[in-house]
């Protein structure tokens, strides 16, 4: 994905009144209360006349007052919107689990438009018999769910020379996490036999983008699903409907969206998206190939730009999510001073293999600037560096794969500022 | 071994002509390249008039849309540019993309002919081959990219993951800390535009008067 910025450079104040404006509604205390607030004394119509009926809505939506709860993209970052991203809103999400709805689009020719009738997919190559197989045939092998987080390779590239993005949806909405159900890719291999010289697994889709990625046959064996249900419902078209390979923990470019072939052989193809695209530029001018894991990371998404703390001094809630493709995090790390000080968050809900977790960190603000930052430490040991330590090691120019503590300055008035700091 | 595993006799055997029309790829030592030849001259039409309009007439890419020559020996510099010629290791990615997924919006359209020839021309656009050069699944492998040699395999593990799983510091870990990069300032992040916030208002009063009914 291109880095540089161009197009429309909207002004900082509105970009911060649209993010407040959400709290217009709020009651703030004082005025009138003595008679006591009308929400409360006077009948509100939901009160009294009857609600939508149960046919109004065969398929749910959200409440029309969570409206900015969406996807957004940027325009600027790539050449049109049909091979391009977009993002879910972190900021506004709890717990792991993202809403498939908001879940972020990465498409490289679009989100495909296929009938499941006649979707197949094939293994071919070095197996004792190619073989085809219909959604119905696939529908019948032995089936798992498993919670992982999907990351793009570029979450968070646009950061690489300072920051640049207000707001985490954009500096870290690259992702989603949800609950796959499919076949186990060892259990489809097995069918077709994998001989002995393969060691290669090219994964295909049938878009018109035709994505491939060359696999080790390690790691197909291993932990790697084709899946067809997210969430316990179908795959979203633009998450690949009918069918896509989930590859826990590894960079999504990898995670082949309407899967259509399995092919084995004996070398990697070096393919564009593991050539062009998904190799990570050094500052010596060599690059790092398949560079497969995503490593250990955080992000505090509340209070962040898009979501700024509006209720004043005094008890307040840090949250963020933590993710680690080399496994579980046990703990994160939060601090409110820049890193002079960090406390240990409180992780809630469950800790899954290669899936999100969900930390916490309460405090008692006393209306002075902030500066925020968390630390992933991952069940290898492996603790999320800064990005400073990155650069040291990379440089600024292989976008992909920054996984660097994420800075928020808040101010006296709670608004929230993406920031580096020394 | 793997292939002795119990197999539940799900799906059918490819035909030959399935395989065939689906499995497309090409390595770099040539595996799955079709026969077929095409010229620089060639080339240079074809590109015109099916690619010159995203990538520019000699691949150096219009508006967002990709470059796909040039930025030769710019990789160590502050702003490399990576095209075929600077930074792409293999001519065989070249064909494979092409035939694969361009042109944009019109993928696999192409015949091997055609592929080989605008190959050619990008190859020849990238000075690494000379105008009446032909290209074919015979000489493919004797074209060699300058930047084959400059990949390596991530190398996280030897340096990286060792340095940083250390138990950080946790008290006092600095003596003072300062602001030095700031995204307001740069101020390309998407707004709300104002006639959004007001739809979506109007939106929920709508929603509201609804529940009403």
């Amino acid at each position: 994905m291109p880095v540089l910025f161009k197009g429309k450079k909207p002004s900082r104040r509105a970009f911060l009144k649209g993010a407040v404006a959400g709290g217009a509604g709020a009651l703030t205390g004082g005025t009138a209360l003595a008679a006591g607030e009308k929400v409360i004394t006077e009948l509100q119509p939901w009160m009294s006349e009857s609600g939508a009926p149960v046919d109004a809505m065969p398929y749910g939506k959200p409440s029309a007052y969570e409206d900015h709860v969406k996807r957004r993209t940027v325009e600027w970052l790539t050449a049109d919107p049909i091979s391009s991203i977009n993002f879910t809103p972190l900021h506004e999400l709890d717990g792991i689990i993202t809403p498939n709805g908001l879940a972020f689009e990465r498409h490289h020719g679009g989100a495909a438009d296929i009938e499941p009738g006649k979707h197949r997919l094939m293994i071919n190559g070095l197996v004792e018999t190619e073989l085809v197989f219909t959604m119905d045939d696939l529908m019948r092998f032995p089936r798992e769910n498993h919670v992982y987080f999907l990351e793009c390779a570029a979450n968070s590239g646009m950061e690489w020379r300072g920051s640049q993005l207000n707001g985490c949806q954009f500096t870290h909405g690259m992702i989603h996490n949800v609950m796959y159900t499919g076949v186990p890719l060892r259990l489809l291999l097995e069918e077709a036999g994998v001989k002995t010289a393969g060691k290669w697994l090219l994964a295909e889709g049938a878009d018109s983008a035709a994505m491939t990625r060359s696999i080790p046959m390690e790691k197909a064996m291993d932990d790697c699903i084709v899946a067809f249900k997210m969430n316990g419902e179908a795959l979203r078209p633009e998450q690949g409907y009918p069918v896509r390979l989930v590859v826990p923990g590894w960079e999504g470019n990898m995670w082949v969206k309407w899967l259509r072939r399995l092919e084995v052989g004996d070398k990697p193809w070096h393919h564009r998206e593991e050539t062009s695209k998904y190799t990570d530029l050094l500052a010596n001018g060599k690059a790092r190939r398949f560079t497969w894991e995503m490593d250990a990371k955080s992000v505090i998404t509340n209070p962040s730009p898009q979501a700024p703390i509006k209720h004043g001094k005094g008890p307040t809630v840090i949250t963020g999510v933590a993710w680690s493709g080399r496994g579980t995090v046990p703990r994160v790390d939060v601090t409110v001073d820049g890193g002079i000080t960090w406390h240990k968050a409180r992780i809630s809900g469950p800790s899954l293999d290669k899936s999100m977790h969900r930390f916490y960190y309460e405090f008692d603000w006393d209306g002075k600037p902030l500066l925020l930052q968390s630390r992933a430490h991952d069940s290898t040991g492996y603790v999320q560096p800064t990005k400073d330590q990155l650069r040291k090691f990379r440089g600024v120019n292989s976008i992909y794969h920054n996984n660097g503590i994420q800075t928020w300055a808040v101010d006296e008035e709670g608004i929230a500022e993406n920031v580096e700091i020394s | 071994t793997e292939a002795q595993a119990e197999k539940l006799g799900l799906g059918r055997p490819a035909t030959a002509d399935e395989v065939k029309a689906w499995d497309i790829d090409v390595r770099p030592d040539g595996l799955g390249l079709p026969e077929g030849r095409g010229n620089v001259e060639d080339g240079e039409e074809l590109f015109i008039d099916n690619c010159a309009a995203c990538h520019g007439d000699f691949g150096e890419g219009v508006d967002r849309w990709p470059v796909l020559s040039g930025g030769h020996d710019s990789l160590e510099d502050d702003r490399p540019v990576k095209t075929i010629g600077s930074y792409w290791p293999y001519v065989s990615t070249v064909y494979d993309y092409i035939n694969r997924a361009m042109p944009f919006g019109a993928a696999q359209t192409l015949e091997p002919d055609q592929v080989y020839a605008i190959t050619a021309y990008l190859l020849n656009m990238n000075d690494v081959v000379d105008d009446d050069f032909e290209l074919s699944h015979e000489n493919f492998a004797d074209v060699k990219l300058e930047n084959e040699d400059n990949f390596f395999m991530d190398d996280r593990a030897d340096g990286e993951l060792k340095e940083f799983a250390t138990e950080p510091c946790m008290t006092n870990c600095k003596d003072s800390v300062a602001i030095t990069k700031r995204a307001a300032i740069i101020d390309v992040t998407p707004e709300e535009t104002a006639a959004s916030e007001a739809d979506s208002e109007a939106k929920a009063e709508a929603a509201a008067e609804e529940m009403k009914a």
